[in-house]
């Protein structure tokens, strides 16, 4: 549905091209070395949703490696340790962690780990290992890895955190492009994604686009209205459903 | 084809849930129960979170009760002032019920109270009815259809307490302390569990109170009304989890699926139907009961920490 035909990319390509060249001929300080675009800027949650794909492409002058991190908004998420107790498995301890991303997705051209050296990519939070994330409780190094272990694991098993990195692929040296994977079951909110262009280890450039989640038709209305008028939507949610028992009673009475 | 539900912020197959709403309203209407105490297990079964789970089969169960009520009321068979009783104590149970779910559901433990409620009441509940079918089978073949009536009124502590009310159209002489407690109870279990709760209700009102079986289901299905009706509007303020577009899909699934019930339910034998409704509610307490129990896949779990 978003994804663009390859004719589309090309005929992208084409209108960005003359514009990098342009670049190079006339000044090479002026030109920028890194151009970026989605082929959408929004995806839409609509009652028909089962999950999208988002193509991002983009150009660099002269040659290089780019790396592509797409961030959701942050929320707290809490870990949950499963213990027996009594032959039941029963919750037992926890641990709340802050500034969770929703959502992480990255993409390379090539193994990440080849094209920059480990401190570059902790330095950018490049990398679902590179996320840190924040627990006020007090937990052993034992247990703290434990508990990011379960967290990524558990994300990734959701969808919602990137198995691996994706795959960039350069249509030519300079054109290059993407498909970011939107599961059904994507939060919503403002998600960011970050373009790095790296040459020789170094960030080269780095290019940020906002992309937006958000529900939209008939369902984002109900949830907006649920939460934003709870009171209202708890009795029309009773209303409705005397109406349909009392239709149902009428409409199957005794013949 | 799917549909994504906006509450519960999943897509689900449209007609999955129709047959699952059709299924439980055939059973429904086979045996006469209200169904709220399969609709929720299976629901989860799904993959619907548990907490939208509950309060939106409550609000289903509100259709489906005043469907019911109708043919009752006009046969009489409603006691309006037990009802009335038995729901102000269900207002306030199934009032603090919410209060406690939402309680629970800030500990991580609403799920695991959940199928530990289900676990408990379906298998008593289920042994009771296959038991007492099974034995009622044998009996009539022996006896050739002849049931053995128990003795009307037995004294115990109860004709002791105070506040004692009349009951004109059950014929009873109680303290109204029972029916409020019985209807506080039930109501807790509305809002635990999202079920009307006629599986207790009903015996609690046949045994415990001494009320005529005439009157029981009709006094019942009137009070599980409001009680539903408030859990359903409690969860959509506290919890914001009554999913209307899923209890939509339900109910129409449901009123189909009862007729159909209905008209098949008359050619059984009770006790057969009950010795069946029995099986069919220890296997869904089995079914939890080996979720509890088996070793998780994973020990851990993840959650959005404000729900």
């Amino acid at each position: 549905m978003t994804a663009l035909s390859r004719t589309q990319i090309i005929l992208l390509g084409a209108l960005l091209l003359p514009l990098l060249t342009l670049g190079t001929a006339s000044k090479k300080a002026f030109a920028d070395p890194l151009v970026v675009d989605l082929s959408n800027h929004l995806v839409a949650i609509t009652t028909g949703f089962t999950g999208t794909n988002v193509l991002l492409f983009g150009a660099v002058e002269n040659e290089g490696d780019v790396i592509v991190t797409v961030r959701g908004p942050d929320q707290d998420m809490v870990v949950r340790k499963k213990e027996r107790k009594a032959g039941i498995w029963v919750n037992s301890e926890s641990a709340r962690y802050k500034n969770v991303p929703a959502y992480y997705a990255s993409a390379s051209n090539r193994p990440m780990d080849i094209i920059a050296p480990p401190d570059t990519l902790l330095d950018y939070r490049i990398g679902l290992q590179n996320q840190r994330f924040v627990t006020e409780n007090k937990l052993s190094n034992e247990e703290q890895v434990l508990y990011r272990e379960a967290l990524l694991r558990n994300m990734q098993n959701a969808g919602l955190f990137g198995q691996r990195p994706a795959k960039i692929s350069f249509l030519s040296n300079q054109l290059f492009r993407t498909d970011i994977h939107f599961p059904a079951n994507t939060p919503t909110g403002t998600y960011t994604i970050s373009v790095y262009l790296i040459r020789d280890g170094k960030i080269a450039s780095v290019k940020t686009t906002p992309l937006v989640v958000s529900k939209t038709g008939i369902s984002a209305e109900v949830y907006e209205f649920a939460h934003r008028y709870s009171a209202l939507y708890g009795i029309i949610a009773v209303i409705i459903a005397v109406i349909a028992g009392w239709i149902a009673s009428v409409a199957f009475r005794k013949r | 084809m799917q549909i994504y539900l906006p509450i519960a912020e999943i897509s689900v197959n449209i007609f999955l849930i129709l047959g699952l709403g059709g299924g439980v309203g055939f059973l429904s209407g086979l045996f006469g129960v209200g169904g709220g105490f399969l609709i929720t297990p299976l629901l989860i079964f799904y993959g619907i979170p548990p907490a939208v789970s509950v309060a939106t089969a409550a609000n289903q169960i509100v259709a489906s009760s005043v469907s019911g009520v109708f043919a009752h009321w006009k046969r009489g068979n409603v006691d309006l002032k037990m009802g009335l009783v038995l729901l102000v104590g269900g207002i306030v149970g199934s009032t603090a019920g919410v209060w406690v779910f939402a309680w629970l559901r800030s500990l991580g433990q609403i799920d695991l109270v959940i199928s530990l409620c289900y676990v408990i009441f379906l298998g008593i509940i289920g042994g009771m009815m296959l038991f007492e079918a099974t034995r009622a089978i044998f009996r009539t073949r022996r006896r050739g259809g002849q049931i053995r009536r128990s003795k009307k009124h037995q004294h115990s502590f109860i004709h002791g307490l105070p506040f004692k009310m009349r009951f004109y159209r059950s014929g009873l002489y109680i303290s109204a302390l029972l029916p409020l407690a019985v209807g506080f109870f039930v109501g807790i279990l509305t809002a635990l569990m999202g079920v009307g709760g006629g599986f207790v209700m009903v015996p609690a009102m046949i045994y415990l109170l001494g009320m005529p079986t005439g009157v029981v289901i009709g006094t019942s299905l009137f009070q599980i009304i409001f009680v539903t009706a408030n859990v359903t509007f409690l969860q959509s303020i506290q919890t914001q989890t009554v999913d209307v577009a899923l209890a939509i899909l339900l109910l129409i699934g449901g009123v189909i699926g009862a007729q159909f019930g209905a008209q098949f339910g008359s050619k059984l034998k009770a006790e057969h139907l009950r010795a069946l409704l029995g099986l069919l509610v220890l296997s869904v307490c089995l079914k939890l009961l080996f979720d509890l129990v088996i070793t998780p896949s994973d020990l851990y779990s993840v959650m959005p920490g404000d729900l």
